[in-house]
């Protein structure tokens, strides 16, 4: 209880008219990191729940454990194996010179070679992430005046996870900062964006650097080292020719591909979604939504073929685990706030960007990967969505009514 | 006809008027606070929009191109120094019309629109339409697909934006950007996520 005492003797400080009074956001952010917090309710209604804001960013930190984890697996496992073609005399760099002086090599054979190399990666952009935002975080709420809220913790994340290995230091500092302050903070904190933030940040990079966002040689932070995604390689040559570049089905559903940090593996979405289910966190209408929009347009193109896009002849069950569709889907689609409200609206957001994700992937060439864009769209259009399902319902029940 | 279903689409989402070539701010702007105000403005710059491409089609072809008057006997008339004149009288003879009929048959929409739907005539976007026409030498039933297609482009735009608008009522936004600031990022941000048909070839 003495760390417990040592917060009660301080908060005075921070509290209305104490000497540190402007900092109260910072104590709060450090206070509810180990305790839960003491405010209830003053007015009415007096709605009795467990789950509050800092429950649920948790469950949702929680949920991408299974991505994280593979995360670092797939990331040491490509770069290893990239990296296994260059004479051991030339190999250099700092993450390296780690390996090999703590003794774990580059062997991509040895599970806990590939987790430690993975680390090496995602950790400084993690780190990166974390800082830049957490910044701008605590500068918006100290001047603000408002909580450091757990949401970032959930952005931050999430970010980093659609990243590529490859990405410079700077520019995640740049895509988080314009996340947090333009996505978010500009309207007032967690719960009062419309866009997803950890998205218009990703999305601010991928126009703003192509050249570091898209493309073949990125994926694989190793020099030289040319490796398409699954997605590439389907739009220009179509999904049938996968199996020659010694990708399976089962190999991309389990995510031993090439894409972003986070998003190549399916199960382990998928596990991170069932925990999300479980808990109630995320609302299984946009899932269903989601699934029905992408199976229906994606059967509906192989239905219509084409002589010269590949890619309609591609069915739904490639489209689910190729790309950054299931990451999409479990975490940034499930995203309450930037999602409409009603429960009909909810099933229509889910169709229109499953919808969009197979109209980008397959009809506009300038972009292989759709799931990004096809969300921000789906996010702008969610309040008009609500809006015509409440009309309805108005005008549904004066109906009924008279 | 296909051709022309791929013309309207390009027209709605590709090259939006409002959110990829910001044309008509200003109306966008200031008439997006109310969902169902937004798309009766919508409304009416489709339906101006919807007359005045073909009406200035014909003027064009008929009437200004070189070699146009040869009805009439001038084969080597060149008119087209004419052209904006001519599209921007259709344009505020149409308006004109239009604000009267909606003040006889639509008064709470005619309240709601007020100045801006006599600056239809100056919208940009409206003008946009007619000389985007004359630029791509499209033929009469081109002219009329995009006037419709082109209008209600700008019309989801404008009540997406009203959408979003009313869900920001209930934002907490920094003093310095309130009212138009945050209007201007709003667009900025949706024109990104139209992006996503960027590069789409029909």
């Amino acid at each position: 209880m003495a760390f417990r005492n040592f917060f009660n003797s301080i908060e005075p400080h921070f509290e209305k008219g104490g000497k540190y009074e402007k900092y109260y956001p910072v104590y709060e952010m450090v206070e509810s990191i180990f305790y839960t917090s003491s405010a209830v309710t003053k007015v009415a209604p007096h709605a009795r729940s467990f789950v509050d804001m800092k429950r649920i960013m948790t469950y949702v930190v929680i949920s991408t454990i299974p991505c994280v984890f593979w995360a670092l697996y797939n990331t040491g496992l490509q770069t290893n194996m990239g990296l296994s073609n260059i004479a051991s005399s030339d190999l250099e760099g700092w993450r390296i010179f780690i390996l090999q002086a703590i003794g774990i090599g580059i062997n991509p054979n040895n599970f806990f070679a590939n987790i430690a190399h993975g680390f090496l990666y995602f950790m400084p952009i993690y780190l990166v992430t974390l800082l830049a935002g957490g910044l701008w975080e605590v500068l918006f709420a100290t001047v603000r005046g408002h909580e450091v809220n757990e949401g970032f913790l959930v952005s931050s994340m999430l970010f980093a996870l659609t990243l590529p290995a490859s990405a410079p230091l700077w520019q995640v500092a740049l895509g988080i900062s314009f996340g947090v302050v333009i996505g978010k903070e500009v309207f007032g904190g967690t719960g009062k964006n419309f866009l997803n933030p950890a998205l218009t940040g990703r999305a601010f990079l991928y126009f703003a650097y192509p050249a570091n966002m898209s493309g073949d040689a990125i994926w694989t932070p190793v020099d030289g080292f040319s490796g398409a995604t699954s997605l590439g390689i389907s739009a220009s040559e179509g999904f049938e020719t996968l199996k020659n570049y010694g990708i399976t089905w089962s190999d991309a559903f389990l995510g031993t591909i090439q894409g972003s940090l986070g998003e190549t593996s399916t199960l382990a979405c998928l596990i991170g979604l069932c925990f999300l289910l479980i808990t109630k966190i995320a609302n299984y209408r946009m899932i269903v939504g989601c699934l029905i929009g992408m199976i229906g347009f994606s059967s509906l193109l192989n239905f219509i073929g084409s002589d010269t896009n590949p890619m309609f002849s591609m069915p739904w069950y490639w489209h689910l685990v190729v790309g950054s569709y299931a990451f999409g889907l479990v975490f940034m689609v499930t995203e309450p706030v930037s999602a409409s409200h009603t429960n009909l609206g909810r099933y229509i957001y889910g169709a229109l960007i499953g919808f969009m994700v197979v109209m980008i992937r397959v009809l506009n060439p300038a972009f292989p990967e759709g799931m990004m864009l096809a969300i921000l769209f789906g996010n702008i259009f969610a309040p008009l969505i609500d809006h015509f399902v409440v009309m309805a319902n108005i005008k549904r029940r004066a109906k009924s009514s008279v | 006809m296909e051709g022309l279903i791929s013309l309207a689409v390009k027209a709605i989402f590709v090259e939006n008027l409002a959110l990829s070539f910001f044309l008509g701010m200003c109306t966008f702007i200031a008439v997006s606070k109310k969902i169902s105000t937004a798309i009766g403005l919508g409304i009416s710059v489709m339906i101006v929009q919807a007359i005045t491409v073909p009406a200035n089609n014909l003027i064009l072809t008929y009437l200004l191109k070189p070699g146009a008057l040869e009805w009439a006997g001038f084969p080597d008339v060149d008119l087209t120094f004419l052209g904006l004149i001519s599209y921007i009288g259709v344009i505020a003879a149409l308006v004109q019309i239009l604000e009267m009929i909606l003040d006889k048959y639509f008064p709470p929409l005619y309240n709601a629109l007020g100045i801006f739907l006599p600056l239809i005539t100056v919208n940009c976007a409206i003008l946009g339409g007619s000389l985007f026409m004359v630029e791509r030498d499209y033929n009469f039933s081109e002219a009329t697909t995009y006037g419709i297609a082109s209008g209600f482009g700008w019309a989801l735009a404008i009540a997406t934006m009203a959408g979003v608008r009313e869900k920001l009522k209930y934002s907490d936004i920094p003093d310095g950007l309130q009212g138009l600031g945050i209007t201007f990022i709003t667009a900025g941000l949706m024109a990104m996520a139209f992006m996503c048909f960027s590069g789409v070839k029909l």
